[in-house]
């Protein structure tokens, strides 16, 4: 067990931590932060995406220790300052981007970091961004939108219903 | 212009909000305190002897609480399988036993041996590394027909063989048929594989138990679609729990596609090791167990012949399947490739004969059952890919070809049992010519071989059975439970609605679409009423959400509840406006009496029943809460028509898909958006089976496929925007809604359009390809090519 520190969705948080301990877990388990989620144990599903210093990474993939002194975004993170929906977050609503819910928090974190890079990506760009996040329900379609419509961009004009 | 609420509102979904900001609570989400965690030690061989177990040295090591295996399970029932089907002789079919932990042997790869409880999930693996296990290996079957073979090694020693019934349907049709076809002016023949494919839920399975000394009672937490099935199979079949003293609680749960329906081996382990251990347990998949571990789908080898008169009308069909069981029966795995599958062999089509042979088989892999369309996917491949393949013997239209054999008259009796209440597959067929621009696929298919690919177009129509089903009907064909569904609706002191459902929302968005409906029927807000359900201890009996039945079966039974809600309220109206009870009116939420400007509005009323001061006691009783019960007349038959056009790389095999349009009948629509959206999900999965997934196993039945590394998904990049089309509404004429199910008909449309267009698409370049398998992978495809070229 080592301390680790660090700041999530803006507080300084600290725990103890096996060398083992995936961030996920400790996110998970030691947090209470379940927005995070766990869809496979091969890295491919992206439903546990977070941001680390800015960057989108699998929590799956990096363990606690390693994200010690980092500042951490996760689900829980992403609303507005008032509690009400980002503009990512209010795209998904508006364009049905979720069915389950279950792979939805990795998208949106996929998404910010997408957008952050890339402010008006085109379908292609998108759906090659998203080649490591998973979904089984929505078959992608209003995904896409969303983040496009997130993006600023007429999908009206894109896509049809 | 949509309307902004009530039915036919493209409401946005007010579940979005908790998933949208991490406040989802799934069941890997809930820890109970002092909860242990279990880890189940599998099965890495496809069938043997267990010689022995030894968990001495695992039973001593830090945080193992206690190590359970078949033999603490001998005294507690097996998992029961909820369906009996019986064969064309008339004998019911072999059932083997099913235990919750191995006894005796091992019958596939993840069949689970021992669970290990202890204080840490770590500590329960550690500890299963310790365990001695001796066990002999058998020689595996995983081959159907080698199953069948006379000295095949037997998957169930107490069985007479590998075959678990053998089902002709409609058996005094089989003659018939064989002279049809053996007089017909053209007969077509396929032979197909529908492989094997794993639902794949992005949330894995999770269960937790735990267990109340106090008052005896058990609670479980489980990945459910349907919560009151899994308390009274666990309950009644397994662990000899009365209702009463079960609870069974599925929150929010990520997706399901069928293979959340089934009661399985690790729920009953949590419940029972709760109380064994007096300590929650908690079990929670990885990918991987998952793959080995949930129920599979599909898995069909077929022979498909179609009959044809001289003007090309379709005179006979015949069909010889054989399915894939895995090794126990799943919950409901006899009825999909029977009832779910022969049942539907007509299709659109006015096909006058039809005999249907199904065989069931085991062998020594992972159960098979329901996936998102469960049999009905199985009928339409077969009958779409031989109907295509006619028409290109014949050199005729494949749209049409359809056309001219389509159903025009409903209702229309099959000569496979069902009868179809309506329908307008003319309507759906017009609709998918105006979306997909027909008349443009020649230019773009010399754009696309400018570039060297080539393009094909591939049409498909599809008819489904939902709606399911009427209990005596499903009675008498085998199913050992009823299948109605059930609403309370609880109106409170102000007016507020609670609605409890036995339906279960998984992805469906019933929290919005249910109160669309009740809003529409009383005339209030959306937002004054929410669904509760999920929950055993809340909600009434309802047999959960599967076979696209939640609205057209439950919802039903909300309406018929809510219409007692509104005669009852009309009463109380009519007390408070010194009126008769005939004479009330109720719209935009005020009840008024006719002719007058007298009314009362809505929350006077609810608040009249629960403050009774002025009130007819005398002739009703103060409250407003009512329960319905909604057992469906008949099936409900969403069908349609779909289009797709792809491009192939004549170099590598690859095969994209540019377009797809879907075209779809689902009667009434609740919410056009929600609908769209499933569509969406359908096609998805319909797009992987055609062209992505397969779950492979080897000779020796090693699961080859049993991770995202292995098993390929269909990722963002694999799919097109989709173009769909609900416009084409014929109401079902039996459920008050008029609503026929939408839940799965893009992944029984989709995978015959996909190969028939691969195969137009090889047909442009000149390679005379007749058939390709499923998966339609680029080294399938270049093979295909390659072999006639």
């Amino acid at each position: 067990m080592s301390k680790v520190a660090m700041t999530v969705n803006g507080k300084s948080v600290s725990g103890d931590a096996k060398g083992n301990t995936l961030l996920v877990e400790f996110l998970r388990e030691d947090l209470r932060l379940t927005g995070t989620h766990v869809g496979c144990d091969t890295s491919q599903c992206g439903a546990c995406v977070v941001h680390v210093n800015g960057k989108a990474v699998k929590a799956c993939t990096m363990f606690a220790a390693e994200a010690d002194g980092a500042e951490v975004t996760t689900i829980e993170g992403m609303a507005n300052a008032d509690g009400s929906l980002n503009v990512i977050q209010q795209a998904f609503q508006d364009h049905h981007g979720l069915q389950c819910g279950f792979c939805t928090p990795g998208m949106v974190m996929s998404a910010a970091a997408l957008l952050k890079e890339n402010p008006k990506p085109t379908e292609a760009e998108v759906r090659d961004y998203l080649e490591g996040n998973i979904c089984r329900c929505t078959g992608y379609h209003n995904i896409v939108k969303a983040i496009m419509a997130a993006s600023g961009q007429d999908v009206g004009a894109i896509a049809a219903e | 212009m949509p309307k902004d609420s009530g039915i036919g509102a493209p409401s946005k979904r007010r579940e979005d909000v908790r998933f949208l900001t991490g406040a989802g609570n799934y069941t890997d989400d809930i820890n109970v305190h002092g909860q242990a965690y279990v880890h189940f030690l599998r099965s890495d061989v496809a069938h043997g002897t267990i010689n022995s177990i030894n968990t001495d040295a695992a039973a001593a090591m830090s945080g193992v609480i206690r190590i359970f295996t078949g033999v603490d399970f001998e005294g507690v029932g097996g998992l029961p399988c909820g369906w009996q089907v019986t064969d064309r002789f008339g004998e019911a079919m072999q059932e083997p036993g099913h235990p919750v932990l191995a006894q005796g042997k091992v019958r596939h790869v993840g069949d689970p041996i021992a669970a290990i409880v202890a204080d840490s999930l770590e500590e329960a693996r550690n500890a299963a590394e310790a365990i001695e296990l001796d066990i002999t290996e058998l020689p595996a079957v995983v081959d159907m027909k080698a199953a069948l073979e006379d000295g095949a090694t037997k998957v169930h020693d107490d069985l007479t063989s590998n075959l678990c019934y053998d089902w002709g349907f409609v058996e005094d049709n089989r003659d018939a048929v064989d002279d049809a076809i053996k007089n017909a002016a053209h007969v077509t023949t396929l032979e197909l594989v529908n492989q094997r494919l794993v639902a794949n839920p992005m949330e894995p399975r999770v269960a937790v138990g735990d267990y109340s000394r106090a008052n005896d009672e058990s609670t479980l937490y489980t990945t459910s679609q349907n919560p009151h099935v899994i308390r009274l199979l666990m309950g009644a079949f397994v662990l000899g729990i009365p209702e009463h003293k079960l609870r069974v609680v599925a929150p929010d749960v990520g997706g399901g596609f069928g293979t959340k329906i089934f009661h399985y081996a690790e729920e009953a382990f949590c419940t029972f090791a709760a109380k064994a251990c007096n300590r929650p347990v908690k079990w929670t998949a990885s990918r991987s167990e998952a793959f080995m571990s949930d129920a599979h789908g599909r898995d069909h080898v077929t022979k498909i012949e179609l009959a044809l008169d001289v003007d090309n009308n379709f005179t006979a069909l015949r069909t010889e399947t054989y399915a894939n069981m895995g090794a126990y029966l799943s919950t409901f795995a006899p009825s999909v490739p029977t009832w779910l599958h022969g049942t539907l062999m007509a299709g659109n089509y006015k096909t006058p004969l039809i005999y249907v042979n199904v065989k069931a088989v085991f062998t020594n892999t992972v159960p098979v059952d329901a996936y998102r369309g469960a049999g009905r996917p199985e009928a339409t491949f077969q009958l779409e890919r031989v109907v295509d393949k006619a028409a290109r013997e014949l050199g005729v239209d494949p749209i049409a070809l359809r056309r001219q054999n389509f159903i025009t008259e409903f209702p229309y009796a099959t000569p496979v049992a069902v009868e179809y209440d309506t329908g307008d597959y003319e309507a759906t067929m017009v609709k998918l010519e105006e979306i997909a621009d027909i008349s443009g696929f020649a230019a773009r298919r010399a754009e696309s071989e400018k570039h060297g690919k080539l393009r094909g177009f591939g049409v498909n129509c599809y008819i489904e059975a939902c709606g399911i089903a009427p209990s005596n009907l499903v009675g008498q064909l085998g199913a050992r439970a009823g299948l109605y569904d059930a609403a309370t609706v609880r109106v409170n002191a102000t007016g507020s609605i609670s609605v409890m459902v036995g339906a279960h929302s998984h992805g469906q968005g019933h929290e919005t679409s249910f109160p669309q409906v009740v809003a529409e029927m009383l005339g209030i807000d959306e937002g004054m009423i929410d669904i509760v359900h999920g929950d055993s201890s809340k909600i009434p009996f309802g047999m959960g959400t599967y076979g696209s039945r939640s609205i057209a079966v439950c919802g039903s039974a909300m309406v018929r509840a809510t219409e007692k809600i509104i005669a009852k309220a009309k009463k109380i109206a009519a007390h408070l406006l010194e009126a008769a009870e005939a004479d009330i009116e109720l719209k935009d939420g005020q009840f008024s009496v006719a002719g007058t400007d007298k009314s009362v509005a809505w929350g006077d009323v609810t608040l009249a029943a629960y403050v009774p001061h002025n009130y007819p006691l005398e002739d009703i009783e103060p409250g407003l809460e009512e329960t319905a019960f909604y057992d469906p007349a008949n099936f409900t038959y969403p069908a349609g028509a779909y289009a797709c056009e792809v491009e192939v790389d004549p170099e590598t095999g690859q095969v994209t898909v540019d377009r797809f349009v879907a075209a779809d009948d689902f009667g009434n629509i609740i919410n056009p958006m929600i609908v769209s959206g499933q569509v969406h999900g359908g096609l998805a999965q319909g797009i992987g089976q055609a062209l992505l997934e397969n779950c492979a196993y080897d000779e020796n039945g090693q699961l080859l496929s049993a991770s995202y590394m292995d098993y390929a998904m269909p990722r963002a990049d694999d799919v097109p925007f989709y173009e769909v089309d609900h416009s084409a509404q014929t109401p079902c004429t039996h459920n008050p809604l008029g609503v026929k199910g939408c839940g799965e008909a893009g992944a029984i449309g989709s995978p015959p359009t996909i190969i028939n267009a691969v195969i137009d698409a090889l047909h442009s370049g000149g390679y005379d390809v007749t058939h390709i398998d499923m998966p339609a992978s680029p080294s399938r495809v270049w093979a295909a090519m390659n072999a006639v070229k």
